[in-house]
Formats: structure tokens, C-alpha cells, sequence
């Protein structure tokens, strides 16, 4: 017997099919988001809203939370498409899961897919989906506290998106302080404070999104 | 559910591996396991006992776990402090504004293996 050191992470096997399917994605055009946040923090909310402000793009919506045919059906009635994907009853979505989903979806006439992840801060942080951008939503009745909690997931994340701040006036939830602990942790994060409710905000997160999105070469 | 899809892809990353190092058998695999990843080791114990007779060069193989000691910073006076013993408060100055360094990971640090006869290599 000989020894081999590896010294690599458990989920390498992961990394290697993400940056595949991330390689493809950008060939054929189509920007991944991978939209992560514990559960309640205003996914579909902010879905509706985004995908009825860009409405001259087309989207599509891979939904992996654990029963979210209700979510499912909100997308689609914005005219949208959307698909339930299949986490075999993990607490995440990998690589593998995404592949499977946008090949269920068909990706052929999109610009832009949200895979909205299942809900937690813990687990989906440490998976990558093969997505380009991720993207973590914090509520403001969250607390301010959560950077400190779950450092992983903000570390992993291209953009935090502080939601329900019409709320703000009712909880006692410092911005600066929660923007300042992100960035201590993250200092590229980029952080759109927004109500998907009134709609503040909302602007400078889409122009965001629209800053991305992948040129079609073909 | 975490222990099933770290598993999974373990087993998968192993496999991997096996083909690239022209491996025949895995004989053990050293797992390096954070004190706060939230790993149940009992379960995860029994999650590869599951999987292993589905993957034949880990049919035999031993799984050797290893801890690595949570890391906790302090943001308020620079110093680090045990996770596990401390908790979210620093002990020296008892701010909260502290955040985890390392604990929360999972590392195949090493595999003890047997190769495959030169036969058995294909021609490059
Ligand atoms: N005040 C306020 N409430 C919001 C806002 N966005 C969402 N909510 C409310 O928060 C609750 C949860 O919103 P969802 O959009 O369903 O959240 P989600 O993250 O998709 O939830 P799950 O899929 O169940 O994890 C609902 O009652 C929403 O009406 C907002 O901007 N402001
Ligand atoms: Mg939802
Ligand atoms: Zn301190």
C-alpha cells in the first residue's frame, strides 16, 4: 500500500463539475445566479419583482426548495419559466442537480436563469452550482447579527442584497454596522439594500444584474 | 441530510482519484473533520458504510477521522480563542463582534492505496 496525500476537500469532485458547467454557461450565453438566504428572507418576492421590472429579457427560474411548487407557480404567472428541481431531499443543490435542472429547463432562449436555493445559510454555502454569480438575501427582521454567524456564506458571496428595508423603522437593525461586518469579511461584496415591496432600491440592483449578463456569441 | 451529500461526493472525488492514480484498492481514507462543521461522525459513519459497497475500489477501505480544533477571531482585540470552549463571546474582552477562523471543514487529508498491476495500466 502506498500513501497519497490529497490534502483536498471533501467536495472537490463538486468544484471540478461547477467550473465545467460555468465554462459552458458563458459559451452559450446564459448568466447563473444562485440566489441563497435562510428561509422566509423574500426569495420569490424579489424574483417576482426583478422578473417583472426586466421584462424585456428572458428569464427562467430553476426552484429547489424543498416544496416550492407554490413559488413555481407565482414565476410562472409572471410569464416566466420555471421548473422544480430535484435535491434528492438534501439541504442543498450542487453542481450535478443544477446540470440536471437546466437541461430539464432548456436554456436555448434564455439570458438569465435564478436558481433559487434551498432555504439556509449553512449548507448551500459550501456547494458550488456551477452558477456565475451568487447572490445571498439577508432580512432586515433577520437581524444584524448573521455576518457574524454564518461568516462562510458572505464569503462566498458576489452580492448581499439586505431585503424588506421598508421594515427597517420596526427592528432594530443597524445597516452600517451589518454593511461594515460583511465587507470586514468580504470586502468585493456588493450590497444592494432593498424593498421588493415598495421598490426602493430595486434599481441599482437590477443595473447590477444587467452589468452581468453574459454577451451570446453564438 | 448535510453527512449523505458530503459523502456522496466523497466517494465520488475518490473514485476520481482512483482512476487518475491508476489505484486498484483503497485500503483507508484519513478524513480531517472540523470541530463545528456540523459533521455527526456517528452518521457519517454510517452514511459511508452505505455507499461503499457501490463504489468497488472503496469496498474494503477503512475510514480514519480526524479533528481539527475550531478557530474563533476576535474582531474587537485582535486575538484568536478556542471555538468549542468560548463560544460567540471572547473571552478576553467579551465582544461579540467575533467570527469563525477554521473548524468548519472537511479535508481528505490522505488515502492509503494499492496499485493496479503494470498490466492492468493501459498504453499511453
Ligand atoms: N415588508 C416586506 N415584506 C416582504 C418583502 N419581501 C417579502 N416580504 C414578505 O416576507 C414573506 C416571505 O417572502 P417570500 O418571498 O415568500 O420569501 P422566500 O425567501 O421565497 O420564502 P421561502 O421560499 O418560503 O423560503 C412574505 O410574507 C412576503 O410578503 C419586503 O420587501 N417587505
Ligand atoms: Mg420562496
Ligand atoms: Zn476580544
Amino acid at each position: 500500500m502506498k500513501v497519497i496525500e490529497l490534502k483536498e476537500t471533501v467536495t472537490a469532485s463538486n468544484d471540478r463539475d461547477a467550473e465545467a458547467l460555468r465554462e459552458e454557461l458563458n459559451l452559450r450565453g446564459v448568466l447563473l445566479v444562485n440566489l441563497m438566504s435562510g428561509p422566509g428572507a423574500g426569495k420569490t418576492t424579489l424574483l417576482s419583482r426583478t422578473i417583472r421590472d426586466l421584462s424585456d429579457l428572458k428569464i427562467a427560474v430553476l426552484e429547489a426548495d424543498l416544496d416550492a411548487t407554490v413559488d413555481a407557480e407565482t414565476i410562472e404567472a409572471l410569464g416566466a419559466r420555471a421548473i422544480q428541481a430535484h435535491t434528492d431531499g438534501m439541504c442543498h443543490m450542487d453542481a450535478g442537480m443544477t446540470r440536471a435542472g437546466l437541461e430539464a429547463l432548456g436554456t436555448e432562449q434564455t439570458d438569465l436563469v435564478f436558481l433559487e436555493n434551498v432555504g439556509n445559510l449553512i449548507c448551500p454555502a459550501e456547494f458550488d452550482t456551477g452558477a456565475q454569480l451568487r447572490v445571498m438575501i439577508l432580512s432586515i427582521p433577520e437581524g444584524d447579527d448573521k455576518p457574524l454567524k454564518y461568516p462562510l456564506m458572505f464569503r462566498e458571496s458576489d452580492a448581499l442584497i439586505l431585503s424588506k428595508l421598508d421594515a427597517l423603522p420596526y427592528f432594530d437593525f443597524d445597516l452600517d454596522k451589518c454593511i461594515q461586518r460583511a465587507k470586514r469579511l468580504n470586502p468585493k461584496i456588493q450590497v444592494f439594500p432593498l424593498s421588493a415591496k415598495t421598490g426602493e432600491g430595486m434599481a441599482a440592483w437590477e443595473a447590477w444584474l444587467r452589468e452581468n449578463l453574459i454577451r451570446k456569441t453564438v | 441530510m448535510h453527512e449523505m451529500g458530503i459523502v456522496l461526493h466523497l466517494a465520488k472525488t475518490l473514485d476520481e482519484t482512483a482512476k487518475q492514480e491508476h489505484l486498484s484498492k483503497i485500503g483507508s481514507v484519513t478524513l480531517q473533520v472540523g470541530e463545528v462543521s456540523g459533521i455527526l461522525t456517528d452518521y457519517f459513519v454510517e452514511c459511508w458504510d452505505y455507499f461503499k459497497p457501490r463504489h468497488p475500489v472503496l469496498k474494503d477501505s477503512k475510514l480514519i477521522l480526524e479533528t481539527i480544533e475550531a478557530v474563533t477571531w476576535c474582531d474587537s482585540c485582535k486575538r484568536t480563542y478556542q471555538t468549542v470552549r468560548y463560544g460567540r463571546e471572547c473571552p478576553y474582552c467579551h465582544s461579540g463582534e467575533t467570527w469563525l477562523l477554521k473548524g468548519n471543514e472537511c479535508i481528505i487529508k490522505q488515502i492509503e492505496a494499492e496499485e493496479e498491476a503494470p498490466s492492468a495500466i493501459p498504453e499511453q
